[in-house]
């Protein structure tokens, strides 16, 4: 095992950063190991640089109770791969309709509540989460959708999908939920972690209100930095590339997800509030599928992209393009996630990136079991070459003698 | 002047010139001439093989491409989602997998999902033909209400053709719009503003689009109308105030057609919901259309399967003498439909 010198390797020519931190992945384990694992999501999030990543509760059983959560950390641990921090439920088993006991779990690990996936419609008892999740002093993860208003829609609402004739997610649909849950954070006093936001107005709603002084704070996706819902038309331009790519078929279900990609404007939008500092965190939202939830009409498809191994060189291709410096980024993928949470960048956990080095996506060489991203095939620029965890090296790829050197 | 088929599949004519189409409506022409005939069949599919895979029923459809397909001598197999193992909820990858494994020369699919046909052409040898997916698309219909409209009016260049109706859940609003913007035509949609896309209905419209919701103002001056079907969940879903209301707003009457140019025709694609989106005397008045898109939607199938399998080969039956080689052991293929069914 190579030990890590950080000098050297910089004196080599590459990036070295604190290790990232995901405050949102799906490790699928238990109940959906056909989708991921604890220990599989843990070696991908390495891949990504990713050396600390908060596991969702969305799984089968869902994570609401001390036994899960103390399951669930044994088997990160036996990973030894990425930390694995819990997140518990907000609600019992995620139905929506009474709390989890959030106090309880809290003490036994988890660092936050979420019920990603199913956001709680019923106010009040969100409004009681809140309260408790305060007297915890754990943040509230969620995730703002208008399931009304979202209804049976595949994709975002716009000209894209008035032209191929697909239900549409308005942006309304997280508008609305956020502005219902900042109303109920002001109430609550608690904090309130919005998670992938993907609208332009939901960024101008949380710079209003951190304005007035509400702990709020929100996470935005690499994916929804860089696509747009021009994708599931079949275009494959990122948002910062000037000339088109080759068109792929629409209706491609690797380009289903919820939140939806957005427009251009969207996109723009997200980079200015990751810029002044709106957006605290960038999170992947992995959300790995066996290919039988993904290979199949795109209604009827999973939502969800797996994104650990592919966040990094999206990002790098948004500050090489000028719409957010470097540390910018970079902080939003460490001291931004740890002030969500309220913990401290654990301080010998290290991400090295080799930014010069270009690599083809494909199925065979991601080590997640969810192969679904629009972006196989695709040739990337920027690559994690090492991950540290605790002094440790978990996780070494192809570290070249000399990296060329990034303008 | 010469048009190279250069076509695999036709999943939808968003991205086709006007040349190709008019390449389609012109060989229909000659298919129609061979449905004139007293035996309405010629030789040029013979051996060949289309499979028809309708997951959605639609009787319709179904029989026009069969009729179209038999026309031009083809085999053609038949699977449908009643008792198949499509309804017993095998995946459409595994039936993308069977008819692979079936082969076919050209295979036409209806579809619920939006996109399926895509799906499908990405795993199967077969040219496809998409009979309607989902909300998306249905470009054989919009090939044959340009065609009809094309054979009434003349050059559709600066004609203006009103969709009046559920345009948010109709493929056939999306292909006539992909079908009738290429050859020169300006449509204007109509109805109410819950079944309207809501891009489009602000101002975010496909080019050579306009939407216009009072239906009275639409049809002012309009060389033709196409008015689609309403289902009637619509009003379950909380999109409609009334079925009722919506007739008296945007069915085609009378009086309304009337204020269209003289002699501009009325279609639908069928079937109708005589009363609501189009009263009786309309649909089988003077201007009426919709026996003639019948009949009109078997010659560009026709076409279609025939550039689709013999596009590229110099083998043009169009004008050839009537097949009296198969004359004697041939019955006649079944009658055309005629009327609304
Ligand atoms: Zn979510």
């Amino acid at each position: 095992m190579t030990t890590f010198d950080r000098r050297a390797l910089e004196a080599a020519g590459y990036l070295v950063v604190p290790g990232f931190i995901d405050l949102h992945v799906h490790l699928r384990e238990p109940g959906f190991e056909d989708s991921e694992t604890i220990a599989s999501g843990a070696r991908a999030a390495l891949r990504g640089g990713f050396t600390t990543v908060c596991a969702m509760p969305n799984t089968e059983p869902a994570i609401d109770s001390p036994g899960l959560i103390a399951e669930l950390v044994a088997r990160a641990k036996a990973a030894n791969a990425a930390r694995v921090l819990p997140v518990a439920t907000i609600t019992r088993g995620r139905k929506g309709k009474e709390l989890a006991d959030l106090v309880e779990l809290a003490a036994a690990g988890a660092v936050a509540f979420s019920d990603d996936g199913s956001p709680v419609d019923d106010a009040r008892l969100f409004r009681s989460a809140l309260e408790y999740a305060r007297a915890a002093d754990r943040p509230v993860l969620e995730h703002p959708q208008d399931l009304a208003l979202s209804a049976r829609g595949v994709m975002h609402e716009g000209r894209v999908s008035a032209d191929l004739g697909l239900p549409g997610i308005p942006a309304a649909a997280e508008e609305a939920a956020i502005a219902r849950d900042l109303a109920l954070a002001k109430l609550s006093g608690a904090r309130l972690h919005l998670q992938h936001v993907s609208t332009a107005r939901s960024v101008e709603l949380v710079r209003r209100a951190k304005a007035d002084g509400l702990a709020v704070t929100c996470e935005v996706t690499p994916h929804h930095l860089a696509l747009t819902d021009a994708w599931v038309a079949g275009d494959r331009t990122v948002a910062w590339e000037g000339r088109p790519s080759p068109r792929a078929t629409p209706f491609d279900a690797s380009t289903k997800v919820n939140p939806p990609l957005r427009t251009e404007g969207d996109v723009r939008a997200l980079w200015d509030a990751l810029a002044d500092g709106t957006i605290d965190a960038i999170a992947t939202d992995h959300a790995p599928h066996a290919s039988v939830k993904k290979d199949v009409e795109y209604d009827l498809a999973a939502f969800g992209i797996s994104g650990l191994e592919t966040a990094l060189p999206l990002l790098l291709g948004g500050v090489d393009a000028g719409w957010a410096a470097l540390d910018t980024v970079i902080a939003a993928l460490t001291t931004g996630p740890a002030r969500v949470l309220g913990i401290d960048v654990p301080d010998d956990d290290w991400t090295v990136v080799d930014r010069a080095a270009t690599w083809i996506v494909t199925a065979a060489g991601l080590a997640s079991k969810g192969k679904n991203t629009p972006l196989l095939g695709r040739e990337l620029r920027g690559r994690v070459v090492m991950s540290v965890v605790g002094g440790d090296v978990r996780y070494e790829g192809d570290l070249r003698a000399a990296p060329l050197a990034v303008r | 002047m010469k048009v190279t088929w250069s076509r695999r599949h036709v999943l939808e004519t968003d991205d086709w010139s006007r040349e190709e189409i008019e390449h389609v409506l012109d060989t229909a022409n000659g298919m129609l001439e061979v449905l004139s005939r007293p035996i309405r069949r010629a030789p040029p599919l013979r051996g060949r093989t289309v499979i028809l895979f309708f997951a959605e029923a639609s009787t319709r459809t179904r029989v026009s491409f069969e009729l179209a397909a038999k026309a031009l001598s083809a085999d053609v197999v038949n699977i449908t989602a009643t008792g198949s193992s499509v309804e017993k909820g095998e995946s459409l990858l595994d039936t993308a997998r069977t008819l692979e494994a079936l082969g076919g020369d050209v295979l036409v699919i209806r579809h619920g999902s939006s996109g399926a046909p895509y799906f499908v052409a990405q795993r199967v040898g077969a040219a496809v033909i998409n009979a309607g997916d989902g909300a998306h698309a249905h470009p054989t219909q919009g090939l044959l209400d340009a065609y009809t409209l094309r054979a009434k009016l003349g050059d559709l260049a600066g004609k203006r053709i009103v969709v009046v109706g559920d345009v948010l859940h109709s493929r056939v609003a999306r292909s006539d719009i992909n079908a009738l913007v290429p050859l020169g035509a300006r449509v204007t949609l109509s109805g109410p503003p819950t079944l309207l896309p809501a891009a489009w209905r602000c101002g975010d419209l496909p080019s050579g689009v306009g939407y216009e919701p009072d239906v009275d103002r639409a049809l002012d001056g309009a060389d033709g109308v196409i008015a689609l079907r309403l289902q009637r969940e619509r009003q379950e879903a909380g999109l409609l105030p009334s079925i009722r209301e919506y007739a008296r707003t945007w069915g085609l009457t009378e009086p309304r057609v009337a204020t269209m140019r003289p002699g501009a025709p009325v279609m639908h694609p069928g079937p109708m919901n005589e009363g609501v989106e189009i009263d009786a005397a309309v649909a089988h008045g003077a201007r009426s259309l919709i026996e003639e898109q019948v009949t009109n939607g078997v010659a560009v199938r026709m076409a279609l399967l025939y550039l689709l399998i013999a596009g590229g080969e110099p083998r043009l039956i169009v004008g050839a003498e009537p097949p009296t080689s198969i004359a004697g052991g041939e019955p006649p293929a079944t009658p055309l439909p005629t009327g609304v069914v």
